[in-house]
């Protein structure tokens, strides 16, 4: 069945869907106008944890604004898991009794500009009775300052507990090395915010929502949890939607109430979160606090990990991913792809009076790559061996795949020592250490670092059944149907925002049918149109999506061939698909496939009466050959120039050795690693999110909050390695997060490594020059000592 | 984010603008490239009555040059000052200095005038203009004044324009033939806000030797007599110079504000 078309699975094709966003004729939330729209805005709490005395709406206005007390039979948000122990938090879509974080929604203003919207949020009145924030997560769980859901008992969703004995290696192990690691909290920043927009339909009984969403059909779920209608009476369209990265894989607070608002107004209504909602209010990721130790024999070769780690989880567990993914993934990850033979981690999902967290690109694996990867240096300079020797005296071998690790997470295939090799030669390292010696000619320092991550993708039902929260992915459907033009239309579940899927699965129906490309339309994100899916998120679409239309495509070609032999009078297994055309093998005899389509919706009277009457459209399902998940993994590494007297670092080169499988187009795979790497830069190097004491938010405008820009981005040197996975349709492999995870930790072991010589050693992301500065006097001072 | 109710004129002539900005109490403002008036509106931080857009008053788009000096209309913008299209009195030291604010986009609306009286701190004129000791020409119901920047600037945020008065112009005194000058400045990306500011001006003709210590907590720190760190850096000198400004306390403020000297000195010898 294969084709031998250059449009097919490996093609370097142009993206399908630029077209129409380099016109600017892309269409997102914020461009959908409806006749009576009316805009929304927030009333939000200026405090983090307060008891709510009382709230006044603006007189004269009580019509158009609306507290909880006003959204009758809403149910909160639960967001549960099926871990023991964990503990289930409500959040009310508007704040009911109490707030519990700076931003939480208190009262919904309607009006029929943002502005004057704005107006009336501005004169609700709530009457705050304050109570001690919680703002740090270490203290949250040792010496609560005060409880954010009284009737717990403590501030902890979920403790878990991979246990292990280490006391022989703490009384034996020559090299053993402690840290206190952490990372900062982030602010998601995709370009296009949230936004939601809601029209009631009464002939349909239907609540239309469009919605920058990645799951439309889990917010569909959600919804009608909480607003009490069937999943049938709720159509959730995801249209163009601006960048998700996790940030939008979630069902919203604020989803719900214009849901309950348009439902009961009878109007069309739209609220579009600003740049200051999305820094403040609404949700962020990425703070983790590590106690780890590693102990290793004298050559680098790692004996076992011991660590303690906490997850800053926020107030509230949000649907579906809930508050413990995070946490609990850590202690199951941490190790990736090296060995070992003890381990040993206790993880906190702690809850404070910050906004609740989200699984960010690479989820818990940017916080565990930056901790062991650190750790994996420090043990190269105890050693007093180059950090890549420790890498290759650890990592899976290729002979040892498939590799169950010591927390059971089983490797598909690669090979990791392979990636280091290339990542070492195309950075040029003997080179650039003997550059290093004397440093730049401007004074600055040279420091060489590198980092491994692992990333698993498209992991399923036996993976997610363990989490047991709200979601839990099975077979992933596609519905194909050959147009009566020809035109192969392949409808999925799941939404496209970035990952270019309209290209890539139509490169997959190219490769099964030999369909051109470009007849190929791809329908996605709009439940009303689309079978059901868990949608976008965890490396899954290429693989599972990908998977669902190859199968659905063979499906299509199994019919499409039965009716043309009819036609033709020839059996079906005489007959072969390429260029869009089915041919009597061996001979030149052939029809388009819109010459079959057209006579099978069109002119059935030239059909004989035995045809198989299933048609021209499937609804297939497919699950990869195991449901573990598949492991893509790279080796970044690269070379930083450090300034010692402003602790500000450039980066002079950047090289990425990745393994992503089988590539269905590399374009779009450097794309995801571009993309991915920026935003791991501005981990490594810029965002942060601080609180003070009381739990305000410290950068609530872009001015405070730091991205990078293309100045700050170098252009990575891509080399691509093909281990194809067993499991897959085509050898894919996930590859959507990998590009964030492992920067931070690269970065800053090549700022470490230029401040070695200086006895300083940086421990916290991001690396800001005021850290670097500090890390430096602090070495100064211990010298002194 | 978007601004509360406010009026919006556009006036052509001065003694309109004047009288608009007199009038309105303190509750109408001047507007002039709108790239912090802007922010402030949308933020709610200022929620004034009215705006009066001042960019259509020809005098203060204008730019003019005498034997002695080059004065600037208030809405003369960054990039007019970047790309040499208003005569230059600094020997390339304000073509260079616009060239670094933020990024093209704003440098193409925002005005000397505007960054000037809005003075914040970190902003790139306020530390220049003190460093030239440059002139402001105001204009109020009571005609015009002139005030060098050491009077005009009193603070962060913070100047001694009255309510109703409107900054005009201002005026910069040529640098001779042999001046040399220095300006440095640490953002930490590209197009930020400087974190630490430095400059420096050798002038002996004018017998000028004057250095600046921006982006403090207040407004620049002027060293009148900058021997010891203009033309010979004397590492002890300048760290006095940068307690002196009030960034002594932060072990890191204090390393940055030092650096920003040190390499505005260091920049001197290659003018
Ligand atoms: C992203 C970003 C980055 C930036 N980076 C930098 C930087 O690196 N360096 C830097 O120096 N600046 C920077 N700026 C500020 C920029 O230079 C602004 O242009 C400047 O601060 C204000 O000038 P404006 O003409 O836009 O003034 P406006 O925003 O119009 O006005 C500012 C204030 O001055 C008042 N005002 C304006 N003109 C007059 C007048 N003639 N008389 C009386 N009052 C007046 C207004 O009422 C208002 O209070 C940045 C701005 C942004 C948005």
């Amino acid at each position: 069945m294969k084709s031998s078309s250059t449009q097919g699975v490996g093609a370097r094709l142009a993206r399908k869907e630029d077209d129409r966003y380099l016109r600017g004729q892309g269409e997102f939330v914020g461009d959908i106008h409806r006749p009576g729209m009316l805009e929304v805005a927030f009333a939000r709490s200026p405090v983090a944890h307060a008891r709510i005395v009382s709230i006044e709406k603006p007189a004269g206005a009580e019509d158009r604004v609306f507290t909880m007390e006003d959204l009758r039979g809403v149910q909160p948000i639960r967001a549960i898991s099926g871990l023991p122990g964990f503990k289930p938090s409500d959040l009310w879509p508007l704040a009911k009794d109490k707030v519990r974080h700076v931003g939480e929604p208190v009262a919904m203003c309607v009006a029929a500009t943002r502005a004057e919207a704005e107006d009336l949020a501005a004169q609700v009145f709530v009457d705050y009775e304050e109570l001690p924030a919680v703002v740090d997560m270490v203290q949250a769980r040792t010496a609560p300052s005060a409880l954010v859901h009284e009737h717990w008992g403590d501030n902890v969703f979920l403790e878990t507990l991979y246990d292990d004995d280490l006391s022989a290696a703490k009384a034996s192990a020559p090299i053993q090395i402690r840290r206190h690691i952490r990372t900062a909290r982030q602010s998601m920043a995709p370009m296009e915010g949230r936004g939601v927009l809601c029209e009631w339909n009464t002939r349909l009984g239907q609540l239309e929502m469009y919605s920058s969403a990645q799951m439309p059909h889990i917010n569909r779920a959600g919804l009608s949890e909480c607003l009490g209608l069937d999943q049938g009476a709720i159509r959730v369209i995801a249209p163009d939607v601006g960048g998700g990265f996790g940030y939008k894989g979630i069902l919203l607070s604020e989803e719900i109430c214009l849901g309950w608002l348009a439902r009961n107004l009878h109007k069309p209504v739209r609220w579009l979160e600003d740049r200051r909602e999305q820094l403040v209010a609404s949700t962020n990721c990425r703070e983790h606090d590590y106690d780890i130790t590693v102990y290793a024999e004298r050559d680098g070769k790692l004996i076992g990990i011991d660590c303690d780690a906490t997850v800053d989880s926020g107030a509230y567990s949000l649907y579906p991913f809930s508050a413990c993914l995070e946490a609990a993934q850590v202690g199951s990850i941490l190790p990736g792809p090296y060995k070992m033979d003890h381990y040993r981690c206790h993880t906190w999902s702690a809850c404070t009076n910050k906004p609740p967290i989200l699984p960010y690109r690479g989820v818990a694996r940017t916080g565990v790559c930056f901790a062991l990867e650190l750790m994996l240096d420090a043990v190269a300079r105890e050693a007093n061996i180059e950090p890549f020797e420790v890498r290759l005296r650890n990592l899976v071998q290729p002979h040892e795949m498939p590799f169950d690790n010591i927390t059971k997470k089983h490797f598909d295939s690669g090979d990791y020592p392979e990636s280091v090799r290339q990542a070492i030669s195309a950075i040029n390292l003997p080179a650039w250490r003997e550059k290093q010696k004397a440093g730049l000619p401007d004074g600055r320092r040279i420091g060489i670092g590198l980092s491994v991550y692992c990333e698993q993708g498209a992991h399923g039902t036996s993976v997610y059944a363990g989490w047991g929260i709200p979601m839990v992915p099975g077979h992933e459907q596609c519905f194909a149907r050959l147009s009566p033009d020809g035109v192969f239309e392949v409808r999925i579940g799941a939404q496209s925002h970035g990952q270019s899927l309209e290209t890539t699965l139509a490169q997959v129906a190219n490769e099964i049918l030999g369909v051109d490309p470009q007849n190929v339309r791809v329908i996605h994100g709009d439940t009303g149109l689309t079978p059901y899916s868990t949608g976008t998120w965890g490396s899954r679409c290429m693989v599972m999506s990908g998977g669902a239309v190859a199968t659905a495509s063979k499906e299509i070609a199994v019919r499409v061939k039965k009716i043309a032999g009819k036609i033709m009078e020839v059996a079906e297994q005489d007959l072969v698909l390429e260029h869009g055309a089915v041919r009597v093998a061996g001979t030149d005899r052939s029809m388009t496939l819109a010459e079959v389509a057209h006579i099978w919706y069109r002119k059935p009277q030239l059909l004989p009466a035995d045809v198989d009457p299933a048609g021209l459209e499937v609804t297939a399902g497919y699950k990869t050959l195991r449901d573990s998940g598949t492991f893509s993994y790279a080796c970044h590494a690269l070379v930083i120039a450090l300034d010692t007297a402003l602790g500000h670092s450039e980066i002079l080169d950047y090289v990425i050795v990745e393994d992503g499988g089988t590539l269905v187009n590399p374009m779009v795979v450097d794309g995801q690693i571009y993309g991915g790497t920026a935003q791991g830069i501005g981990t490594a190097l810029y965002e942060e999110m601080p609180y003070d004491s009381e739990g305000q938010p410290l950068a609530s405008t872009l001015a405070d909050y730091m991205l990078p820009g293309p100045t700050e981005v170098p252009e990575p040197r891509i080399v691509h390695m093909s281990t194809p996975s067993p499991y897959t349709e085509f050898g894919q492999k996930g590859i959507g997060e990998g590009g964030a995870i492992a920067p931070p930790a690269a970065i800053i072991n090549a700022i470490n490594d230029a401040l070695a010589p200086l006895g300083a050693e940086l421990t916290t992301s991001p690396a800001s020059p005021r850290r670097v500065l500090a890390a430096i006097e602090a070495a100064r001072l211990r010298q002194a000592a | 984010m978007k601004p509360a109710a406010f009026d919006y004129d556009r006036p052509n002539d001065l003694a309109a603008a004047t009288s608009q900005i007199a009038q309105g109490d303190g509750m109408v403002k001047a507007m002039a490239g709108g790239q912090s008036l802007g922010a402030m509106l949308n933020l709610r931080l200022a929620q004034p009555q009215g705006v009066v857009d001042l960019r259509s008053i020809q005098e203060l788009s204008s730019a003019t040059e005498t034997a002695e000096a080059v004065t600037l209309g208030a809405c003369v913008t960054h990039a007019r000052i970047e790309d040499r299209r208003v005569p230059d009195a600094t020997r390339g030291l304000m073509p260079k200095v616009a060239a670094d604010i933020a990024y093209r986009a704003i440098r193409n609306r925002g005005t000397i005038g505007g960054s000037l009286v809005h003075a914040d701190p970190a902003a790139d004129w306020v530390s220049t203009l003190s460093l030239l000791n440059a002139t402001a020409i105001i204009g109020g119901p009571n005609g015009r004044r002139e005030m060098r920047m050491e009077e005009f600037l009193l603070g962060a945020f913070e100047t001694a324009l009255g309510m109703d008065e409107i900054l005009i112009a201002v005026r910069i005194e040529k640098f001779s033939a042999n001046a040399r000058w220095g300006y440095w400045k640490f953002c930490r990306k590209t197009g930020e806000f400087a974190e630490a500011i430095g400059g420096v001006l050798i002038d002996p003709a004018r017998k000028i030797c004057r250095a600046v210590i921006g982006a403090t907590n207040g407004k620049p720190y002027v060293i009148h007599d900058a021997r010891g760190i203009a033309d010979q850096f004397d590492a002890h000198r300048a760290m006095q110079a940068v307690e002196a400004a009030g960034m002594g306390e932060d072990a890191y403020e204090r390393q940055m504000h030092f650096v920003a000297l040190q390499r505005a000195a260091a920049a001197i010898h290659t003018t």
